[in-house]
């Protein structure tokens, strides 16, 4: 890919945690830019998850703090109960604001914001889940240019957030986990 | 529908509502300001930024109601019970032994928090030492916080956050039920409270206090005003007083941060060390 981009951000939610795990057990170490987890998880658990990404992660797994720089080489989780935006000047910041579509963090909205800093200089995948937040997001960031990859439907195992967003435009790929891997390893080369 | 404003217009209503009613917007993180103004659009069907610069211009009522929007106000009751749990296991049992307690809840929004820290004042047996402020930007909040008037609907949250926080009874003890599916609490839970009206921007320091809650308020500031509130909050507090922010905020990059100590890393409490 000629495109040279600065933020990888991943959206997903039920039944995508062993796919962020995969993802992150074979992402290259020293991966050039920031990886943006935003997945739905349970509210009152605000720990673990971060640690059990962690285990296989061949990158440094944190929850950003509000105000926190955003640098390559490391995953980013959207802590529970707060929507994780984009600011301008390449840092986080967090919000407690209403939910959308019963989620904080919101999908949406990580996508809104970061495809407004990053524009065409970003890469948004959409995985499995069982709601539809994240299309919205992911379509806006399609008409920023973001490049677009959905999982396609088929392999995934909660289909209602792929399929959501194939409904409203289409993606730069439709992809299997292995080539989402593929991809991802080829952003480092 | 809006689906998009442009930094240039977000410029342009934060300039008219500072020059016409001195709400200053201008260092909010610019990324959620955005989110306020496009769900103002959504709220008050307008369709261009013009038709809302208009609405602020000509009408100083609806400029409150868009203040209140703008600030978010979602709140719980209880929320992020491990904080309270250590307002409750350590930091209060030091202040115990002071003639008063002197509580500042900035930004207190619709009062969740300040019926939340009463409840536990009372049940240490500490409610009648506490001199508590509660304050907002927002009149239209502090008037629901007084009446402690909540929709029954969240008691199950602000129950069950209670739960976890291990109080020493049930939340609905606190209130009883009100008309039009509300819930109204116990107005004796706040006879130590003074409400006031207050602008964290631009208003100056009015006291000193022992506590100080400002928890999920500063992210929606940029850094440099951040810096400048917890400055003011530092003016606030007397030596060795306590200061926290929501779990996911932090001082660290501030330079009023060199007045504190952090007391707890996780809950994030900090202590005001210099003067």
């Amino acid at each position: 890919m000629e495109r040279k981009f600065r933020a990888l951000v991943i959206g997903g939610s039920a039944g995508s945690f062993p796919l962020v795990t995969r993802i992150l057990h074979e992402i290259p170490k020293n991966f050039p830019m920031p990886v943006l987890l935003c997945l739905h998880r349970l509210k009152h658990v605000r720990h673990g998850f971060v640690e059990a990404l962690s285990i296989k992660s061949n990158i440094p797994v944190v929850e950003p703090e509000d105000k926190e720089p955003i640098k390559a080489g490391k995953a980013y989780l959207a802590p529970s109960n707060y929507h994780m935006y984009v600011e301008l000047g390449n840092h986080f910041a967090l919000s407690t604001d209403e939910m959308v579509k019963f989620s904080r963090p919101s999908i949406d909205l990580t996508f809104e914001t970061a495809s407004y800093a990053y524009r065409d200089k970003m890469v948004g995948i959409m995985l499995s889940g069982a709601n539809t937040d994240g299309a919205d997001g992911m379509f806006r960031a399609h008409k920023r240019g973001a490049y677009t990859i959905v999982q396609n439907p088929e392999e995934a195992g909660v289909k209602t957030m792929p399929e959501g967003c194939l409904k409203l435009f289409t993606p730069d790929e439709v992809l299997n986990l292995d080539q989402i891997i593929k991809f991802i390893k080829e952003l480092s080369v | 529908m809006i689906q998009d404003v442009e930094i240039k217009e977000l410029r342009n209503i934060i300039t008219v509502v500072k020059d016409m009613y001195n709400y200053d917007f201008g260092e909010y993180a610019i990324s959620s300001f955005k989110r306020r103004i496009i769900r103002i659009f959504e709220i008050f069907k307008f369709n261009t930024v013009d038709e809302l610069l208009v609405k602020i211009k000509t009408d100083k009522v609806f400029v409150e109601e868009f203040v209140k929007e703008v600030t978010v106000n979602t709140t719980e009751m209880f929320r992020d019970p491990t904080f309270w749990r250590k307002l409750r296991d350590d930091i209060l049992p030091i202040l115990s032994t002071n003639t008063n307690i002197r509580i500042w809840h900035a930004a207190c929004s619709s009062g969740e928090e300040v019926y939340s820290m009463a409840i536990l004042l009372k049940e240490m047996g500490l409610y009648d030492k506490a001199i508590i402020t509660a304050s907002d930007i927002n009149e239209d909040v502090i008037k629901t916080a007084k009446s402690g008037i909540y929709p029954a609907r969240n008691m199950e949250l602000n129950q069950s956050n209670y739960e976890r926080y291990g109080g020493k009874t049930k939340l609905d003890d606190y209130y009883k039920e009100a008309k039009d599916g509300n819930v109204q609490f116990d107005p004796k839970l706040i006879s130590n409270v003074t409400f006031k009206k207050f602008d964290l921007v631009l208003g100056a320091p009015f006291s000193k206090f022992d506590i100080i809650l400002c928890r999920n308020v500063m992210i929606y500031f940029n850094l440099e005003l951040q810096d400048r509130v917890v400055a003011k909050f530092s003016e606030s507090l007397f030596k060795n007083a306590f200061f926290a922010v929501g779990q996911k905020e932090t001082i660290a990059w501030c330079k009023a941060a060199k007045s504190y100590s952090t007391y707890s890393i996780e809950e994030k409490i900090y202590r005001k060390v210099l003067e």
